[in-house]
């Protein structure tokens, strides 16, 4: 890896996720330990900082599933140079994009009112500090600008690795052979 | 069991109250926050932790092929995939007639799934975990997360990255992917472990047994050191529930349902899996999407329990493996012939279990079995059936019921961090009491509630079911303003959208 002049910003997020491509990211493994030379973690799952601030590189996971997803995927994108769809999910919706030929009342009333094993009388959660709904799922280059995508279910390690090496050394990622699949 | 602080009195709502969250908790997967209520003189009135998250997976799973469905269902984690992919083949070995699987499959799904037990673990402890126990719970903000012990404990945090990736390669050389594999199916596993994987994973096997040691070690000491902040911190009163072998012996991939009340005497034992909706009933209320279960026989109100490291220890007889049984009677004497009852003694029980797991590991590693064998069974077809397993987070139900076209019909689960749903939000108010009330906020302060959460390692992705209210509209914009999508809730609560034409976006 070519040495930088400064430290990059990165940024990381999982919206509609399930985090696998936060953990195919971390499966670098002790490559890990050279990447921290070269970056600095802003906002992430992985750091206790909660306001996304100016970053370099900004990574989503995940598609959008609700109003806050939007709201948060907006600020990443206001705040990062580069933004990256990481995974299935953030590219196209993904697995919970399953949900998209459903109607959303009734998928409420399915698992809150028959499912097997609830107490009688539950109703339906409505409290103000839960996140509005959508009712499909989107992939997030609906919402705003995307830069890179880097597919996979999840993306394997050597793509992370690769795709970021190159974006440090100030080179257009290119995923060579074996490192571009759908899975 | 105070539930008290789950609701502010409307008195003090009447006095008007400040609120303040934590929004992302963070260091935890998936996505939470917490909601502190408190009046003028900063006393506490009301704490809750929300789940915010709703992806719907127990309902679009319906309608699917079950063969589809193993490999579907890791896409409720990341963390823990094994977890969902080997409660779902469990459940279908039922419909397709394989009980039990082959010795082989049974062998390789065992692999798996302590491989997973252990990286998980090691993910917790040293990735999430570590910052909070090592550097104090309000030390520097910008310091407290993995590349911090890097700097600080290089050889702590190296040893903990090379733990996990032995168990990433476990899941890779079984499933045949890191994550989100595919190597468990209906009935059995579509592959043996290769030799030159076996090979790969023996020559390091020791190296882990006694990195895991040290691990355990490592949790002991931060009890040793500080046993007031340990004892104390989070601590309340549950019961606890697992799966243990028929002789009692902690397993984490099959067994019998045993539950311990407060006191630490059993409940039930040697319940089947198969039966778990006579014994746990959920509840729901309105202000998270995680749902409440509880046990049946004692009510909502006496009837919830923990789940996962600190269950597990106390609930088996004994660690079917050296070491780790060493280890777990070290940690029983500490509760002096008490149950233990302290959040953050989950760490410690969970580097307990992790050594557990690379002794078991080891074992199977030098089983002939995983090399060759029958991979599949079958046998008489059945309608449905339930999988359980002892996911890293604890206990993880998986309930399917299959029509004669081979789609599933019915599809409930109940996973691991569901079950803590109570006990998580107990630990955040014992501790918001303790720390917080009647004090200025300050962020180190707030941490402490997180480090409470952070102790039962919640997975907060795989613990929604639900959904929340919709408002009257929303409305979804794309970046140049164009109205993608759009739905409307009318006074009766009846649904419907209004989907704006999409617009054609170049990228």
């Amino acid at each position: 890896m070519s040495p930088t002049p400064r430290k990059l910003k990165v940024a990381t997020v999982s919206l509609a996720g399930c985090f696998g491509c936060h953990m195919s990211f971390l499966d670098i493994d002790e490559r890990l330990f050279d990447l921290i030379e070269h970056i600095e973690f802003d906002r992430s799952p992985l750091t206790d900082i909660k306001q996304v601030g100016a970053c370099d590189i900004g990574l989503i996971e995940g598609g959008l599933c609700n109003a806050e997803n939007v709201q948060v995927l907006r600020e990443f994108r206001a705040h990062c140079k580069t933004l990256v769809a990481v995974g299935a999910c953030a590219i196209t919706g993904g697995l919970p994009a399953q949900r998209n030929h459903l109607d959303l009342g009734q998928l409420l009333t399915e698992v809150y009112r028959s499912r097997p094993g609830l107490s009688a009388g539950g109703a339906i959660p409505n409290d103000p500090e839960l996140p509005l709904l959508l009712n499909k799922v989107h992939p997030i280059r609906e919402v705003v600008h995307v830069d890179y995508s880097l597919p996979g279910c999840p993306p394997s390690a050597d793509a992370f690795w690769h795709f970021l090496s190159d974006l440090m050394a100030g080179r257009t990622p290119h995923l060579g052979h074996g490192l571009i699949h759908y899975d | 069991m105070s539930t008290s602080l789950e609701t502010a009195a409307p008195d003090a709502v009447a006095q008007g109250l400040r609120r303040v969250a934590i929004d992302p908790v963070s260091r935890v997967e998936g996505h939470g926050k917490v909601t502190l209520l408190l009046d003028a003189n900063h006393r506490v009135q009301q704490v809750r932790l929300h789940i915010v998250e709703f992806r719907g997976f127990e309902q679009f799973i319906q309608g699917r092929p079950y063969w589809e469905v193993p490999v579907m269902v890791q896409r409720l984690c990341g963390i823990c995939p094994v977890s969902h992919h080997l409660a779902a083949s469990k459940a279908f070995d039922r419909v397709v007639g394989a009980l039990p699987v082959t010795p082989t499959a049974d062998k390789i799904r065992r692999l798996m799934h302590y491989g997973q037990v252990m990286q998980s673990h090691a993910l917790h402890f040293f990735y999430l975990a570590a910052p909070d126990l090592l550097f104090g719970f309000d030390s520097e903000v910008n310091r407290r997360n993995i590349v911090g012990v890097a700097q600080a404990h290089p050889d702590i945090a190296r040893k903990g990255v090379l733990l996990r990736k032995f168990g990433q390669e476990l899941i890779r050389a079984t499933a045949g992917k890191r994550v989100h594999g595919s190597g468990s199916v209906p009935g059995g596993v579509n592959k043996h472990v290769s030799p030159q994987d076996r090979a790969l994973l023996q020559r390091d096997v020791a190296q882990m047994i006694a990195w895991a040691q040290e691990a355990v070690l490592i949790a002991k000491q931060l009890h040793a050191q500080n046993p007031a902040l340990y004892d104390s911190f989070g601590s309340f009163r549950s019961n606890l529930l697992s799966l243990v072998r028929m002789d009692g012996a902690l397993d984490l991939y099959d067994g019998v349902l045993r539950a311990r009340d407060t006191a630490g005497a059993i409940l039930f034992d040697g319940a089947s899996d198969q039966d778990y909706l006579g014994l746990i009933e959920e509840e729901v209320k309105p202000w998270t999407y995680m749902k409440f279960p509880f046990l049946k026989s004692l009510g909502p109100e006496l009837g919830w329990y923990r789940v996962g490291p600190l269950a597990r220890l106390q609930n088996c007889d004994f660690i079917p493996s050296p070491l780790a049984e060493r280890e777990r009677l070290d940690f029983i004497a500490w509760g002096r012939g008490e149950p233990i009852q302290a959040t953050l003694a989950y760490h410690w029980a969970r580097m307990v279990e992790m050594l557990h797991c690379v002794e078991v590991i080891q074992g199977l590693l030098d089983d002939p079995d995983i090399l060759g064998g029958e991979l599949i069974a079958s046998g008489p077809r059945q309608r449905g059936g339930v999988g359980v397993i002892e996911a890293p987070r604890g206990t993880l139900f998986h309930h399917y019921e299959v029509g004669d076209d081979d789609l599933v019909t019915m599809c409930n689960l109940i996973v691991a961090t569901t079950h803590n749903n109570q006990a998580m939000n107990e630990a955040v108010r014992s501790v918001a009491r303790e720390y917080l009330d009647g004090r200025e906020l300050t962020e180190g302060l707030l941490n402490h509630i997180e480090v409470a959460i952070r102790a039962y390692d919640p997975c907060l992705s795989c613990a929604t079911h639900a959904l929340g209210r919709m408002p009257l509209e929303v409305t979804l914009l794309g970046f140049d303003g164009a109205l993608i999508d759009r739905v409307l809730k009318s006074h009766s609560g009846e649904f419907r959208h209004d989907l704006g034409t999409v617009p054609s976006v170049s990228v």
